[in-house]
């Protein structure tokens, strides 16, 4: 084998080919083994749901890969027969799907104003919500806590997406106004001399050209807020609860509660799974640009 | 106008003229610029508002809020000054708490950086690594509620249930034999052969010889704790020794149902199986080592002549060994920290992989040519080379790591929830989880976002840089 593809590379690699297969072999075996590693714990959820309170409290779950026939989807429907459960699951929609417009549209408003507009103080304000992004949410609860209390906005669906949207919206400015300002000059002049009105320029101009950072944008932003429990733990009352803290509930009996907790969890993940193979892309630059917070 | 000369927009620093006024191009006068800038001014402030409300009402004043609050003592009716700040230096909870920050600071940045430079140069070379790194990010999807509770499985003690602690038996099983042992297995009260050791092994009272019989009778081993196999000992009990070697069983002395002679082997009587014997000699060593069969039956051959007392070791007698407490106090923090890693690593990798995907193919093919070996190329050139995304990785990882809140308040166990504590979490546990002091609480926030000034500096830094 050496020999035969000898000829055409230099003497010196050939010499050296067994040994870079055999490494190449390893490298890849090692690469397998970290997979299996990362997989195995979420094959572990997954298989524990759809096995019986009684199989999870007397074996592993991976006694289901050679008996299958523990398996059943019978901890889902009655999940599903569960009204707490799936009214938190609808909370959780009614929560990150507002939350992911809100953030959206002021973003992109305030976005294209700090890109294109001249007012004074400016950039003075823009660096302020620059250094706004890594402000913890910490801080907010219990100030924010107080001012809903007075409003009547504690404990209620409208208290938590405003909370969402406000330590949503310095990230998303921040990135909106970067990549809007991307947008040559140009054509945002040809659009001012054709007279139109900064509304019509944001709407019909600015807006589609910025479609694939507000994609990245809407997906970093929704999926924040669905995966969020440290806000609505504290925001939101046994009626408007997302899906997180109702399950976060249930585990300080974590041995008696799987038959709940694995597939409320698998409830929980498969919106984000599915947005996550569905934009792929748009997910991997949401999250990576979303890293500066 | 723009107050400083770097920040402003690129279309701007690219050196064309700032925008043209507004309204009709033909319109002169001062009385006109005042009306369009004035017009301009109230439209930015309409674009602006809804945002500007928001992060005044929910993020600034909060602040402001918060700093003023964390002066004031619980009830917020006296004014205490620093002393908020000086007791989170002196209650232990929170000392601990700041402690295990510390740990995660320390070790979750560098391990998950090295972890993914490591698997992004690795995974540089193999056709299958778009499939490897979706893998390695689909974590980064889920909250770290649903992680929580899958770690929470995995690190699970019993090694019938998580996975974990499974391979860690099956491991230590692998290496220590198949050996069985009874813990609650003992000598009958009064009984004069054996005679205990201190380390909780038994020994025969009287020394024997090669080619000698010794049967030990052990009772205190409940019928459910029998393993299915044990076999009657009787047959054995009694099978000749030869001349080199010492036979015996080792039995649980007792009938079911009645009967039966304490000290003899008796008909229904069953061998414990499994369990280690040994020969020990006159200088105290052990000459020969057996393991009792199905029906208890052991043979200690190749003896020298002497005399031996035959001992069933302190293992025979040990705790099965029952895995890695990973949720326990000690082993929680890294447990977590492994947890998080499991999310994270994906992100380090995927940023590594597009930084080295990047770089100069030419420069490593040069270096290779002149006899660098993979090694060489690696922590001469790929490491400095990556330097910036590396830090931008580490950056990140630290300012989130300093936030951890939701991963620990899921996975660590009530009972050691205090053993796992971080700032974030004990900013809640101290404001609304029964610490009910705000003050504190105001106090630890207030911490929380002075330790992630630097990350707001270096933010403001390189965007500054970028816009001049």
């Amino acid at each position: 084998m050496t020999t035969a593809q000898g000829t055409a590379v230099p003497r010196k690699r050939a010499t050296a080919r067994p040994v870079k297969w055999l490494s190449r072999g390893v490298m890849q075996l090692f690469l397998l083994v970290i997979g299996l590693v990362w997989l195995t714990p979420a094959a572990g959820l997954f298989l524990s749901s759809l096995r019986s309170e009684e199989a999870n409290a007397g074996s592993g779950w991976w006694t289901a890969l050679t008996a299958p026939s523990q398996l059943s989807l019978d901890n889902y429907t009655t999940l599903l027969k569960d009204s707490g459960i799936v009214q938190a699951f609808w909370n959780t929609v009614l929560i990150s799907v507002p939350t992911t417009l809100a953030v959206v549209v002021i973003a992109a408003l305030a976005g294209y104003a700090f890109a294109w507009m001249d007012f004074p103080g400016r950039d003075w304000i823009f660096l302020v919500v620059v250094a706004m992004l890594v402000v913890p949410v910490q801080i907010g609860l219990l100030p924010v806590a107080k001012l809903f209390g007075a409003l009547g906005l504690f404990g209620s669906i409208p208290g938590v997406v405003l909370f969402h949207t406000a330590y949503g919206l310095p990230f998303a400015i921040f990135l909106l106004r970067n990549y809007f300002a991307e947008i040559p000059k140009e054509m945002l002049e040809a659009a001012r001399m054709d007279g139109g009105g900064e509304w019509r320029i944001f709407s019909q101009l600015v807006l589609p050209l910025g479609r694939p950072a507000i994609a990245s944008l809407a997906i970093f932003q929704f999926l924040w807020v669905w995966n969020d429990m440290l806000v609505a733990l504290l925001f939101a009352d046994n009626e408007s609860q997302p899906l997180t803290v109702a399950l976060q509930s249930q585990m300080r009996q974590f041995g008696s509660n799987i038959g709940v907790l694995a597939p409320g969890a698998f409830l929980s993940l498969i919106v984000p799974l599915i947005v996550f193979f569905a934009f792929q892309r748009h997910f991997v630059q949401g999250i990576m640009a979303g890293s500066v917070k | 106008m723009p107050v400083t000369s770097r920040a402003v927009p690129p279309a701007q620093a690219r050196g064309t003229a700032p925008h043209p006024p507004h309204g009709a191009p033909g319109s002169s006068g001062a009385a006109a610029v005042r009306r369009s800038v004035r017009r301009r001014r109230r439209i930015a402030a309409i674009f602006l508002l809804p945002a500007l409300l928001l992060l005044g009402a929910l993020v600034a004043y909060p602040i402001v809020f918060s700093v003023v609050r964390s002066m004031y003592d619980a009830s917020g009716n006296t004014f205490v000054g620093a002393d908020n700040y000086t007791a989170m230096f002196q209650d232990p909870a929170t000392l601990r708490a700041i402690r295990n920050s510390a740990i995660w600071v320390v070790f979750a940045p560098a391990l998950l950086t090295g972890l993914g430079l490591v698997l992004a140069v690795l995974t540089e070379k193999i056709r299958w690594k778009t499939a490897f790194k979706l893998l390695m990010f689909m974590p980064m999807a889920i909250s770290f509620l649903a992680a929580g509770i899958i770690f929470r499985l995995t690190y699970e003690q019993d090694p019938q249930r998580g996975v974990l602690n499974a391979v860690a038996v099956g491991i230590h099983d692998q290496f220590q034999g198949q050996s069985a042992s009874f813990p609650t297995a003992k000598a009958r009260l009064g009984d004069k052969q054996l005679t205990k050791g201190h380390d909780g092994s038994y020994r025969t009272t009287h020394r024997t010889g090669p080619g000698h019989i010794a049967n030990l009778g052990l009772v205190g081993v409940a019928p459910k704790d029998m393993p299915s196999t044990a076999r009657p000992a009787a047959p054995a009990a009694k099978s000749p020794a030869g001349s080199d070697e010492l036979r015996g069983v080792v039995y649980l002395d007792f009938t079911p149902g009645g009967g039966g002679t304490p000290g003899t082997v008796d008909r229904a009587e069953r061998g414990l199986p499994k369990l280690t014997v040994e020969a020990v000699d006159s200088h105290g060593k052990v000459a020969a080592t057996a393991t009792t069969g199905p029906d208890g039956s052991y043979r200690l051959p190749h003896l020298a002549p002497g005399s031996y007392a035959v001992q069933l070791p302190a293992k025979d007698f040990a705790a099965p060994y029952g895995g890695v407490p990973w949720l326990g106090p000690a082993l929680i923090t890294p447990a977590i920290i492994g947890a998080y890693m499991w999310i994270w690593t994906g992100f380090a990798l995927v940023l590594i992989g597009a930084g080295l995907s990047s770089m100069p193919r030419d420069v490593l093919e040069a270096a290779r040519m002149d006899g660098a070996n993979e090694w060489q190329v690696f922590r001469r050139i790929t490491v400095p080379l990556l330097g910036p995304v590396l830090g931008v990785v580490f950056v990140t990882m630290v300012i989130n790591v300093m936030k951890v809140f939701d991963l620990v308040y899921i996975i660590a166990p009530g009972p050691v929830q205090q053993d796992a504590n971080v700032l974030a979490l004990q900013m809640w546990l101290v404001s609304f989880g029964g610490g009910n002091n705000q003050g504190l609480g105001s106090a630890l926030g207030v911490l929380l976002l002075l330790l992630v000034v630097p990350a707001m500096a270096l933010n403001i830094r390189r965007f500054r840089r970028s816009q001049s």
